[in-house]
C-alpha cells in the first residue's frame, strides 16, 4: 500500500497493533506507521460497523481514530508513535468499562 | 537536521505562562510569520500547534527534511525552512502537539471585550491561557469530495498522501489512481512519480466549460510566477503517466476496501483495479474557530466557500481576533506568510508597541508584495472550480456525512420535510454532529440544501459551531481550574436557557 523511501528509515521504534508488532520510524504518526505497515483500516464505525482508515492525515476527518494504550478515540494522525505503544482497532462506539456503570 | 527544532519549544503546557500578549494558533506560514513579527516588536507571544514540528501542512516536517526530501518535494517546499527557523530564533513560546479547542472572551468593566481565554490541551492535560490578541492561522482543509465509495479504506485525499510523503517519506505502492481538479492534483502526481510511485491514471474532473470562462484571466496568470511552474508540472505529468480529461462521474468500489475505480469520460464508462485512490478538488478555509467565535462570514462565490470577513490587518468582526492565511480565503502559502506578518504587525500596533504611523509604514511593502503574490489566483479559481456534480451528489446513496453515515438522498428528503438549513438538518439527521464537527460535510450539506430549495448558499448558511471545536475527554475538561470568565459564561448560558422562576414555577 505504502512503502518508505529508504532515506527515511532512521531510528526505529516498535509498537503493536492489535497485538502484532510493527516497526516504525521515530517521528511517524500512528496513522502513518499503520499505512507504512500495510494496514488500511483502523476502526469500524459506530453506525453501521463499516471499516474506515486514515483519510486526511491532518487531524480534521477523525477517520483514523484508534485506541492507544487503552484510551479510545485518539486521532492516530496526531499522535507520534512511541516504543512499546499499544495501538488497537477502535470497534464501533467507545464502550465504557463494565465497572464504570456499577 | 533536528538541531534547533526544540530551541523555543515548551515541553509541557504546565510550563506556559498564564498570560500572553498574543496567542497564535497554527504553525503554518501565516501563524509562524505572525508570531515572529509580533515577537520582534516585544510582544509576549505563544504559538500553539497540533503537529510535532512547525510548518503547517504546506511545510509539514520541513525542519526534519533532508536533501532527499528536498529533491522529492521541490524548492517551494524547502523555502518553508527559513520561515520556521526565523520563528524558532524569535522569543515566542512554542507549544507543539497542542490542540486549541475553545476561545472565550473576557470583558472589561464597561462590558467591552478586553481579551480572550484560550482552552488548550496537550498530552492529556488542559489549560486556559489568557491573551490580549489572538491570531488564527488555522489554514485550510480539502474540499469534501462526496462520490460513491469515498469512505472505503484505500481512498484518501491527495493532501493526505502528500503529508505522508513529507512527514514520513511514504510512497504509495500498487495501483494508484489520482482524481479530481486543481493545481495540487498535478503537483502531487509529479512528486509521487519523482519519488518512484507508479500512477495508473490521473482522472481530471475539470469541466471543459471552465477553460472558456478562465480565458479572460489568462493574461494576468501568464504574468504570474504560477504560469511557468504550472506548465512545467503539467508537461512532466502528461509525459510520465496516463491523464484522462473531462471526467464527469467517479466512484470507488469494493467490499470493505477499495478494489476498483469507475469513471465516465467522453460518454464512456471505464473501470480499473486500484489499491489507492487519492481525491482532491481544491482547498477551502477551515472556519471552525471563527464560526464558533461568532465572527461574521460571507459566501465567496468564486471560491465556493464561506470565509470570515477581515479588514486590512486581518481583524475579524470580533475584537481581538485576527485570522490570516488560507483560513481567511484561499491565497496560497506565499500570501499566507505576508498576511501573517501584517497580522503580527497589527497586534504590535494594538498592543501599543509601535504607533499606527510606523505600523502603516512597515505594512506598505508587505501589502505590495501581497498584491504581487495574489496575481494569477483568479485564473486558477475559475479554471479549477469543481463541477456541481462533484460538489452536490446526484446519486441519493452517496454518503455526505461520513461520521453519521448520512446520504445525499436522506438530506434531500429532509429538506422537503422542513429541514431548510444546516442546523435543522442536525436535528433531523445528526449531520455534522459526529467527531469531525462538519469539517467533511458542512459545505456539501449547505450546497445540497441550497440546491434542493433553489436558493443561494449564503441564504442557507453554515452549521452554527460550538466549543469545544475538537473533541475533549471529560476528564480533561474536569481538570480545568475554574476561571471567572468560565463561570460567567456558564451562568450567562444558564440564564438564557433556564430563566429564574417564582415560587409557583412561573417564569419571572
Amino acid at each position: 500500500m505504502f512503502r518508505r523511501a529508504p532515506d527515511r528509515m532512521r531510528d526505529q521504534v516498535t509498537f503493536t497493533f492489535d497485538g502484532n508488532p510493527i516497526v516504525a520510524a521515530a517521528g511517524d504518526s500512528v496513522a502513518a506507521a499503520l499505512l507504512a505497515a500495510g494496514i488500511q483500516a483502523c476502526r469500524t464505525t459506530p453506525v453501521s460497523g463499516a471499516p474506515r482508515g486514515p483519510y486526511c492525515m491532518m487531524g480534521v476527518c477523525f477517520e483514523c481514530l484508534v485506541r492507544i494504550d487503552g484510551v479510545g478515540n485518539r486521532q492516530g494522525c496526531l499522535v507520534p508513535v512511541r516504543e512499546g505503544m499499544k495501538v488497537e482497532t477502535q470497534k464501533g462506539s467507545y464502550a465504557l468499562p463494565a465497572e464504570a456503570g456499577q | 537536521m533536528m538541531v534547533g527544532v526544540e530551541s523555543a519549544q515548551i515541553g509541557r503546557i504546565d510550563d506556559l505562562a498564564g498570560d500572553y500578549d498574543v496567542v497564535v494558533i497554527g504553525a503554518g506560514p501565516s501563524g509562524l510569520r505572525a508570531a515572529t513579527t509580533a515577537s520582534e516588536f516585544g510582544a509576549q507571544v505563544l504559538l500553539v500547534d497540533e503537529n510535532q514540528t512547525p510548518g503547517g501542512q504546506i511545510y509539514r516536517s520541513v525542519l526534519r527534511a533532508q536533501e532527499a526530501d528536498r529533491r522529492r518535494l521541490g524548492e517551494d517546499y524547502w523555502r518553508g525552512r527559513a520561515i520556521a527557523e526565523a520563528f524558532l530564533r524569535s522569543d515566542a513560546h512554542y507549544s507543539p502537539m497542542t490542540t486549541a479547542w475553545s476561545i472565550v472572551p473576557f470583558h472589561g468593566e464597561s462590558g467591552e471585550i478586553i481579551g480572550h481565554e484560550v482552552g488548550i490541551s496537550a498530552a492529556g492535560k488542559t489549560r486556559l491561557i489568557r491573551t490580549k490578541q489572538i491570531v488564527l492561522g488555522t489554514g485550510a482543509l480539502e474540499r469534501p469530495f462526496p462520490v460513491p465509495g469515498w469512505t472505503l479504506p484505500g481512498v484518501m485525499t491527495a493532501g493526505a498522501a502528500q503529508i505522508a510523503l513529507k512527514a514520513s517519506g511514504l510512497i504509495p505502492e500498487g495501483r494508484v489512481v489520482i482524481a479530481g481538479t486543481g493545481p495540487l492534483l498535478y503537483l502531487l502526481a509529479a512528486q509521487l512519480i519523482d519519488a518512484g510511485a507508479t500512477i495508473s491514471a490521473v482522472l481530471d474532473t475539470t469541466p471543459k466549460a471552465n477553460w472558456r470562462k478562465a480565458l479572460r484571466y489568462l493574461p494576468e496568470f501568464l504574468a504570474s510566477p504560477y504560469a511557468i511552474k504550472g506548465m512545467k508540472l503539467l508537461c512532466s505529468v502528461l509525459r510520465r503517466t496516463k491523464v484522462v480529461r473531462w471526467v464527469s462521474s467517479l466512484s470507488a468500489e469494493g467490499e470493505g476496501a477499495l478494489k476498483e475505480v469507475v469513471w465516465r469520460a467522453n460518454g464512456r464508462e471505464q473501470r480499473v483495479p486500484a489499491d489507492i485512490l487519492l481525491l482532491h478538488q481544491g482547498i477551502v478555509p477551515n472556519i471552525n474557530f471563527s464560526n464558533a467565535l461568532g465572527c461574521e462570514h460571507e459566501w465567496d462565490e468564486r471560491q465556493l466557500a464561506f470565509r470570515p470577513r477581515v479588514d486590512k490587518w486581518y481583524r475579524t468582526s470580533v475584537p481581538g481576533i485576527a485570522i490570516t492565511g488560507d483560513g481567511a480565503g484561499i491565497q496560497g502559502a506565499e500570501a499566507a506568510a505576508l498576511q501573517g506578518a501584517l497580522a503580527g504587525l497589527g497586534c504590535a500596533v494594538r498592543l501599543g508597541l509601535i504607533d499606527i504611523e510606523s505600523g502603516e509604514r512597515r505594512a506598505a511593502p508587505l501589502r505590495s508584495q501581497l498584491r504581487k503574490a495574489s496575481r494569477g489566483r483568479a485564473f486558477l479559481e475559475v479554471l479549477y472550480r469543481p463541477a456541481e456534480s462533484f460538489r452536490i451528489p446526484q446519486n441519493p446513496n452517496t454518503i455526505v456525512c461520513r461520521c453519521e453515515e448520512i446520504s445525499a438522498g436522506q438530506i434531500r428528503s429532509s429538506v422537503d420535510a422542513g429541514a431548510i438549513g444546516p442546523n435543522q438538518m442536525k436535528v433531523f439527521l445528526r449531520t455534522g454532529m459526529g467527531p469531525c464537527q462538519g469539517r467533511l460535510c458542512g459545505l456539501t450539506v449547505t450546497e445540497l440544501i441550497a440546491n434542493e430549495r433553489g436558493v443561494g448558499p449564503n441564504e442557507v448558511g453554515y452549521y452554527r459551531l460550538r466549543f469545544p471545536i475538537k473533541p475533549l475527554r471529560l476528564s480533561e475538561l474536569a481538570s480545568l481550574p475554574q476561571s471567572e470568565a468560565a463561570k460567567a459564561a456558564v451562568l450567562a448560558d444558564l440564564a438564557d436557557t433556564h430563566p429564574p422562576k417564582n415560587g409557583r414555577g412561573e417564569r419571572l
